[in-house]
């Protein structure tokens, strides 16, 4: 145990040492968060809505006045139909239309429901997500307003549809899938270099001809990565919630449980790519082609997996971000328990099993 | 020996990486056709002052020519007249000898028709004719720096740097290549050589000591010996060290 | 007799289609300084790395300590210090660290074994905070060898510690391992320097993979059989280039500012004085001498 820990403070000392790395593990979360913060957030102002009314009444009056006048939006106008609409779509000015339907107020009263449809041009996803949130969030505010006003228990349903872009690569489909690349590149990318360092530097030989076995070394040279990429993990979903009040539905606890989990998987696979190279640079390239793209392009991150040809589909199911995408989607958006995500689970457990298990056995105890 | 003309003029060279001094006020002078023997420790300043007679690097301050050129404005023409060898790059492995010899002399834009036929009478000198489509990888070290060097020269350069050009080579080959070099050097190309042999040391016309970015002595290697009651360039070595 | 500490019996190692090592044999006495002596190529770090259980050979076996360097690695890393060719050392952990790290992963610390490392390490130990990667040549080396030698271990290991070093430090680290001796350590120590090879208890040359000679140094020069004649004049080159045109001339190999020569037959000296005298060679200097290991590893080697 003494020479566990005496290998896992010299790592830490590699790493605090290091200035190129603590870039990577540190700032990199930060700036990406930050990059990706700005594509978002920026300020709705002066969005062009137009307003389809088959009602009419003093109801949909009253929230066409409110949305106009919360400062976000412009009035554009009202349509006369539903055909008016594509065209005002593609004149481009208009971001959204909202489509009252016929006898809005009397439905509203009278079975205490009523339907909005909220229609957005989604080709600019994200100024469309936000767009539509906003505008929910004032309808919503105007139904709480309401019930107090008559006491009864009223609802207004919006019903949100994208044009153009109905899968909607949208803003909180990003957060989930940084974390993962950011926790991929950390772990698995770090570990490989960084044993792979060993190697170049001719200090792995000294280290095989010492008592340690390599269970130890594997798992000195990894455990300062699992506690860093932890705290990364952590930055992540706090960062998400403060700055873009991404909300956690589900469990707080089985969010960083499964975080630990992908930490695992991607940390193996860095040790597993440090069994097949020799060389910092061939350790770097690996990573960039069997981690990196693939989490990028295959799992869902940015390009929604149902609609790609069936070869990749295919090919994604060996990405292990697409599962834990998939988790943390279902945990942090819908409040879903292990119950819903325990196939996927499962799958990331024995990536991990393998991955380990490979790698031990590849793992040489001399120099060829 | 009588002074000849003079093809490397140092003055005052000062290089620095950040606020490390490499090379402290260096100054000497290097006569046509002569072995000029740079010596020192690891770490001493010798790969230093070489990359910049080489033009490969600038120096912080100081005045230098070589080959009659200033190292500030025309390192293009530098490189030109001088070769170069080092010990740890000198020939591409995965190439095959006569790919390597006629890369090299290629790239000094030596005639198609000029390149044969000294290949030829190169590879005959040093006995390698039956290696001529072999690749370099396959050669013994020995045999590989025997033609680097070859290929150093090849262009008839005025200057030649070696950069411990027999570090870890056998005896023999180790004299044999001290042949080449003597015979470059009689055919009035001046050689710059360093080494961590000390009887290599011996076979310079002049030798440079260099200790912790500083020249510490320079002079023929009987003037040394004779300066520090030495019996060989091992004890001035040390004697300077200590 | 003291105990046998390595047996190394019909090695032989290929790379590819490169013969590393070619039926190697040796044996090592406990407590012995050991050179294994030959340029770059010649197969030391192969059979170094062999014996330190880092490479199998493809024939032959070998022990260490009696243990099978390839059925008993385990045991065998245990007790070995290794010193690799390009000295293992964390270059962004300072002195004390580098030296601790080695210490806690052989299950030791350093003050247990400071005794035996003291005099090696008060060299560097005013250094003590300063990174690795910013030492000179020689104090890596010490450095490097205070790590391998933290866990007192029976047998240390060294692949070229002295190459790439000034020749100060040089002398310095040979004056260490040889007061180490004192420890009963068997030490192996590999190096290109012939001149390295006469501070050794025993050496073996090696050249191509092959073993030309494993003797005393003593011994070694003993079997020198040739008359070794030390020759110099006002132009060396000339001389050199005359005598390798002579008749009768065996080898002449350039040694400083000499000449180191043997003949095929005994000619009387004045015979060979008028042959030179006849090319115009003035201040003409020649003598008997007896050889050193390099005269030796090249006899040997035009032998093979």
């Amino acid at each position: 145990m003494k020479r566990f820990t005496g290998f896992v403070i010299k790592e830490f000392n590699h790493i605090l040492r290091d200035f190129r790395t603590l870039l990577i593990l540190f700032a990199m979360p930060a700036i990406q968060i930050l990059v990706f913060g700005f594509v978002v957030t920026n300020e709705l102002k002066d969005i062009r809505i137009a307003v389809l009314d088959q009602s009419g009444d003093r109801y949909t009056r009253d929230i066409t006045n409110k949305i106009m006048s919360s400062g976000y939006f412009i009035f554009d106008g009202y349509l006369e139909s539903t055909r008016q609409i594509e065209q005002k779509f593609r004149e481009g000015n208009v971001k959204q239309v909202i489509i009252f339907e016929p006898g809005f107020g009397h439905k509203l009263i009278r079975e205490k429901s009523a339907d909005i449809q909220l229609l957005a041009d989604a080709s600019d996803a994200n100024t469309a997500n936000l767009v539509v949130s906003y505008t929910s969030a004032i309808i919503q505010d105007y139904m709480m307003d309401l019930r107090k006003k008559t006491g009864g228990n009223l609802q207004i349903l919006p019903e949100i549809r994208m044009m153009y872009n109905e899968n909607m690569a949208g803003a909180y489909m990003f957060v989930p899938g940084v974390m993962a690349l950011i926790l991929m590149i950390v772990s698995a990318l770090m570990t490989s270099i960084s044993i792979t360092r060993e190697k170049e530097m001719g200090t792995m030989e000294t280290l095989l001809v010492s008592p340690l076995n390599p269970l130890q070394i594997v798992l000195g040279k990894v455990t300062p990565y699992v506690a860093l990429s932890f705290i990364n993990a952590v930055t992540i979903v706090a960062l998400g919630y403060f700055v873009f009040g991404l909300p956690v539905h589900g469990s707080l606890g089985l969010l960083l449980l499964e975080c630990l989990l992908f930490i695992s998987v991607a940390l193996s696979l860095g040790i597993f790519i440090s069994t097949m190279v020799d060389t910092q640079q061939m350790a770097m390239f690996l990573s960039m082609m069997i981690l990196m793209l693939p989490t990028i392009l295959l799992s869902g991150f940015i390009f929604p997996v149902e609609n790609m040809p069936d070869i990749l589909q295919w090919l994604s199911c060996l990405v292990p971000a697409k599962y834990f995408i998939i988790i943390v989607k279902s945990i942090m958006l819908k409040g879903t328990g292990i119950a819903f995500v325990w196939k996927e689970t499962l799958v990331l457990v024995f990536m991990m099993l393998f991955f380990i298990g490979s790698s031990i056995r590849r793992f040489k105890i001399r120099l060829e | 020996m009588n002074r000849k003309k003079t093809v490397i003029r140092v003055r005052d060279m000062v290089k620095k990486f950040g606020d490390f001094t490499a090379n402290d006020r260096l100054s000497f002078e290097v006569y046509e056709g002569e072995i000029f023997g740079f010596l020192g420790a690891n770490g001493a300043g010798k790969t230093t002052a070489l990359r910049i007679l080489c033009g490969l690097s600038l120096p912080t301050s100081g005045e230098i020519s070589v080959a009659g050129y200033n190292v500030y404005s025309d390192r293009e023409k530098i490189k030109k007249r001088i070769g170069y060898m080092s010990q740890k790059f000198s020939l591409y492995e995965d190439l095959k000898v006569y790919e390597n010899i006629r890369l090299y002399a290629g790239i000094y834009g030596l005639s198609r028709k000029y390149i044969r036929e000294r290949t030829d009478h190169l590879l005959e000198t040093l006995g390698l004719e039956g290696v001529r489509n072999k690749l370099i990888a396959e050669l013994p070290l020995g045999w590989r720096q025997k033609l680097a060097f070859s290929v150093a020269v090849f262009h008839q350069p005025s200057i030649v740097f070696l950069d411990e050009p027999t570090g870890g080579v056998d005896p023999i080959t180790r004299r044999q290549f001290w042949d080449l070099i003597y015979r470059a050097s009689q055919d009035g190309i001046t050689v710059f050589v360093t080494t961590h042999y000390m009887d290599e040391a011996e076979y310079c016309d002049r030798v440079c000591i260099m200790e912790a970015g500083r020249i510490e002595a320079i002079g023929t290697p009987g003037e040394l010996k004779g300066k520090y009651a030495a019996k060989n360039m091992d004890e001035v070595f040390i004697k300077i060290a200590r | 007799m003291d105990p046998l500490s390595v047996n190394i019996r019909n090695i032989s190692k290929t790379y590819r289609d490169a013969e590393a090592l070619q039926d190697v044999s040796f044996r090592i006495k406990r407590g012995e300084l050991f050179g294994l002596i030959g340029p770059d190529g010649a197969g030391k770090t192969s059979l170094f790395r062999i014996l330190a259980t880092l490479l199998l050979p493809d024939k032959g076996t070998a022990t260490v300590e009696d243990y099978d360097v390839v059925r008993d690695y385990k045991e065998i890393r245990k007790i070995t210090g290794y010193m690799a060719g390009r000295f293992s050392l964390y270059q962004d952990l300072t002195v004390e660290e580098n030296l601790k790290f080695y210490a806690t992963v052989f299950g030791t610390t350093m003050e247990e074994n400071y005794d035996l490392i003291k005099d090696i390490y008060s060299h560097i130990e005013p250094y003590k905070k300063r990174r690795a990667g910013k030492l000179s040549g020689g104090m890596k080396q010490k450095l490097a060898l205070s790590c391998a030698m933290i866990h007192k271990p029976r047998i240390l290991i060294m692949d070229e510690p002295t190459t790439g070093v000034d020749a100060v430090s040089r002398k310095e680290f040979w004056e260490m391992l040889i007061r180490l001796k004192g420890h009963d350590i068997t030490i192996l120590v590999s190096t290109p320097y012939m001149d390295e090879a006469e501070l050794c208890d025993q050496v073996a040359l090696v050249q191509s993979g092959r073993i030309l000679s494993v003797d005393t140094p003593q011994n070694i020069i003993g079997a020198y059989r040739r008359r070794l004649m030390d020759l110099s004049a006002s132009d060396l080159y000339r001389l050199k280039e005359d005598m390798e045109a002579y008749e009768h001339t065996h080898s002449v190999y350039l040694f400083g500012q000499k000449l180191h020569l043997t003949l095929k037959k005994d000619v009387a000296e004045e015979a060979l004085t008028e042959y030179l005298e006849e090319r115009g060679h003035r201040d003409l200097n020649m003598k008997s001498i007896s050889p050193n290991i390099e005269d030796c590893f090249m006899e040997l080697m035009v032998k093979a």
